[in-house]
């Protein structure tokens, strides 16, 4: 009685026999994506530095998103559901970060403790220790979530989950809206680390802080080149987990067929625990990253970024690892794109109609593999 | 204080309770007139609680002000009801065709009143434009077999166009014949008085209607091919899209009375007690019936096994557009109801966290239980302003956030325990199926296993 995992395109009046009226469809995507290039050209033609921004505005929003998406994708290609409340774990996570390094100065213990060790050397350890706390507790708050809440509902219809995913999210979103746990303002993030910017205009020059990069260079910053590491390193061990190690096997096996696992003593439950866990932890790493990056926080920050996150999973390919990282940076360059070509809250719309755009093409994603039918 | 309110509260809930089995009751009576008059009582009931004599008020502004409110959230209720718990479709879009009612219908009675009858032609003309191309276009593509889907889309698409370029032209052709009957703001002309407007409201509930349902016909015919979950998805990110482009009303679409983020002020107060107890009756018969017809089987039956509903000749994609249609249909009416209630529109109670109102009220109601959707609807907007009020003495501007943080909580508990919410699928009164005499067959002389009454 399971249903079919991928979207099915079956039920609309399509008889596969006869096309003859299919060019009237294709069509109408030839002219939207010409429209796109035009658009897109006429602007890197017109002002090449400012594209180049945009893009690299983009890409630091689009390797976000990447950390998020996995965590989507990893728990939808196991129990084929929509995990709603990853964005708000991502959210905790970056919560947790604000008060390590507001409120308990965790970023300064390497110093505190060995004042003797280079300041550069404390910062960087510092700032790792708050990060693996964040993402601490993200493992614990998504594995109860996933005992508490999914677990009994595992053999319940999928929108039941999925109902309980939404029940989830909106008691996270709101329970931190509270006065006593992070109110419900935007709050200005303490970053454990100063931002280096760089200009490029005839070689890279460190920007002076205080002042503003000469008009028409490039400009990037050390938060830039982090999120990149952070999110590259990420993918290669995720890569590593999945492909070469036991519990990848048995993730890899869960998802195929779960029956068939269980049958091959694989305990599946703490599998998809574990799942939940690996995706959380990312959650909070990105939630950190986000928020260093973005630099003011609340309660309702994970709505957006974990929806379009999971936009960019589907984008991707759902179930895909790298899908999930292909999706993500494609997704971050649309969103800069609109906001700088188009208007800023435009972005929104933008991205949720790339995915049912995507949903009708091609519903497998670019590297979802085809789809097959499941009894 | 606070303690007699919450007793308030719930002898509140319980008398709406009795009030809406009631009238369910009173529409199942056998007779033409009884149920007429039974109507009019229910009716006027309230619409006495609401008159004031002297001093004495029986239900108080407030409590109009959440009636109106309940009554326009069962109809979106029901709408989701349709698509979600009689079709199955898990659709997280009703919250945009609400707000596509809403503000279509704004539009229309706000320019009316300010002398200006382009709203009301444009609107008109194009829906009822946009419906004959539609139809037409899908009686052409029936001819033609195996139309791929997004084909047929972009015909459609291309044919809203049309109709909406001819619409907004005959606005313009049409505007010198109504500038004069309808006069200015200081010298009013002939259509500027008080009946021809309950008319415009009238017509432009119903068109708002028809506008949200042709966008959802549009949006449907792409989008109803996913599957269950990715359908919500694609639902929500149109809410989502929608709810953007309110805020940008006034940069990115051409309207500027709408105000873009500012919210629209100044539209006419023109729900009454009458119009929305028409409308909710209205929507709950049109529902009722189509639920009972053979439309209605074969929708119930999409929901059960697809696969089954397939082989027994039931055209599947036709029965999900059909619901989807006529559930926006009625979110669009209930939004238009809303907006002439509340007078103000922002796009802040359109936003998609809002949205999944509806869809926790048709939870707790019962999936596919019509009594459970209007019941729950009355209900939780009894409960949560009673709650919201206790809960305000005590903590200040932090309750409506409780109130967030309890809500989720208890559908969480609902989904764990009783998943097929409060009434599961009964139904009262009108709503329940007519009992089938079954021809009795003649008992056999020897039997000895025991009569079973069905």
């Amino acid at each position: 009685m399971q249903q079919v995992s991928t979207p099915s395109q079956t039920s609309l009046p399509l008889v596969k026999t006869h096309t003859r009226l299919a060019w009237v469809g294709q069509l109408f995507f030839i002219v939207l994506g010409l429209a796109v290039v035009y658009i897109l050209g006429k602007n890197l033609i017109s002002n090449p530095t400012l594209f180049a921004n945009i893009f690299i505005s983009g890409l630091q929003l689009g390797f976000v998103y990447a950390m998020i998406a996995l965590g989507y994708t990893m728990v939808y290609g196991i129990v084929k559901l929509i995990n709603f409340a990853h964005g708000d774990v991502f959210m905790v996570g970056a919560f947790v970060s604000y008060f390590a390094v507001t409120r308990f100065n965790l970023h300064q213990w390497p110093l505190a403790v060995f004042p003797a060790i280079p300041p550069m050397v404390g910062v960087v350890i510092g700032s790792i220790s708050v990060i693996i706390l964040s993402m601490l507790i993200c493992i614990m708050l998504a594995v109860t979530i996933e005992r508490v809440a999914y677990k009994p509902l595992r053999d319940a219809p999928r929108i039941a989950a999925l109902i309980t995913a939404i029940g989830v999210s909106f008691f996270l979103e709101y329970f931190g809206a509270l006065n006593f746990v992070f109110s419900p303002r935007f709050i200005p993030y303490e970053r454990p680390f100063e931002v280096v910017a760089w200009y490029i205009k005839g070689g890279i020059h460190q920007v002076v802080p205080g002042t503003q990069p000469p008009d028409g260079s490039i400009t990037f910053s050390n938060i830039l080149l982090i999120i990149m590491l952070a999110s590259v390193l990420v993918q290669i061990f995720l890569q590593f987990l999945v492909k070469r190690t036991k519990i990848g096997v048995a993730m890899r096996a869960a998802s195929y067929d779960k029956q068939a696992a269980r049958l091959m003593g694989i305990d599946v439950d703490s599998v998809i625990s574990f799942t939940f866990a690996i995706g959380a932890a990312f959650a909070g790493l990105g939630g950190v990253l986000y928020a260093i990056a973005y630099s003011s926080i609340w309660s309702q920050l994970g709505i957006l970024p974990g929806l379009k996150a999971f936009v960019a999973a589907v984008l991707g390919g759902i179930g895909s690892i790298p899908g999930a990282f292909v999706g993500a940076l494609i997704m971050g360059q649309a969103e800069s794109m609109t906001m700088g070509y188009i208007s800023t809250p435009m972005r929104d719309a933008v991205a949720f109609t790339i995915l049912i755009i995507v949903l009708l093409i091609r519903p497998t994603g670019i590297f979802g593999e085809p789809e097959k039918e499941k009894a | 204080m606070e303690l007699g309110f919450l007793i308030g509260s719930i002898v509140k809930i319980l008398a709406l309770l009795a009030y809406i089995y009631g009238i369910l009751w009173v529409m199942a009576q056998p007779s033409r007139w009884v149920k007429a008059g039974g109507l009019v009582v229910a009716f006027g009931i309230v619409q006495l609680g609401l008159t004031k004599f002297g001093n004495i008020q029986i239900l108080n502004s407030f409590d109009s002000g959440l009636l109106f409110q309940a009554s326009a959230m069962t109809m979106v209720a029901l709408g989701l009801n349709l698509i979600y718990g009689f079709n199955g479709q898990f659709s997280l879009g009703q919250w945009g065709f609400y707000g596509i009612g809403a503000y279509t219908a704004a539009d229309i009675t706000y320019r009316w009143v300010n002398g200006d009858a382009r709203g009301f032609v444009v609107v008109a003309v194009g829906t009822i434009l946009g419906a004959f191309i539609l139809a037409g276009i899908g009686k052409l593509l029936k001819k033609i077999r195996g139309v791929p889907v997004m084909s047929a889309f972009t015909l459609y698409l291309i044919g809203s166009i049309a109709a909406g370029f001819v619409a907004v032209m005959a606005g313009k052709l049409l505007f010198p014949v109504f500038q004069p009957l309808l006069g200015t703001n200081l010298e009013p002309g002939i259509l500027a008085t008080g009946i021809p407007l309950q008319v415009v409201f009238f017509l432009a509930v119903i068109l708002a209607g028809v506008f949200a349902a042709e966008i959802s016909f549009l949006l449907g015919i792409p989008v109803l091919t996913l599957g269950s979950d990715y359908f919500g998805i694609a639902t929500l990110g149109f809410t989502i899209v929608v709810n953007v482009l309110m805020v940008n009303s006034d940069t990115i679409l051409p309207f500027p009375e709408m105000k873009g983020g500012r919210g629209m002020v100044g539209i006419p107060k023109l729900t009454t007690w009458f119009w929305a107890f028409f409308f909710m009756i209205v929507v709950i018969v049109i529902m009722r019936n189509i639920l009972r017809s053979s439309t209605g089987r074969a929708i119930m039956s999409v929901r059960e096994d697809e696969t089954a509903a397939k082989a027994m000749g039931i055209d599947i994609a036709g029965s999900k557009l059909m619901s989807f249609v006529i559930g926006s249909l009625f979110a669009g009416m209930g939004g238009a109801i809303y907006a002439h209630f509340i007078g103000f529109l922002s796009p802040g109670s359109f936003d998609f966290l809002v949205g999944f109102n509806p869809l926790i009220i048709v939870v707790f109601g019962g999936l596919g239980s019509m009594t459970g959707t209007i019941a729950a609807s009355f209900g939780w907007l009894f409960f949560l302003e009673g709650l919201l009020r206790v809960l305000l003495g005590q903590m200040g501007t932090e309750a409506p956030t409780w109130r967030y943080v309890l809500y989720p909580l208890t559908l969480l508990l609902l989904m764990l325990i009783r998943p097929q919410g409060l009434l599961g699928t009964v139904e009262w009164g009108f709503l329940k199926a007519k009992e089938v005499l079954v021809r009795q067959k003649p008992k056999p002389a020897s039997t000895d296993t025991p009569a079973v009454q069905a």
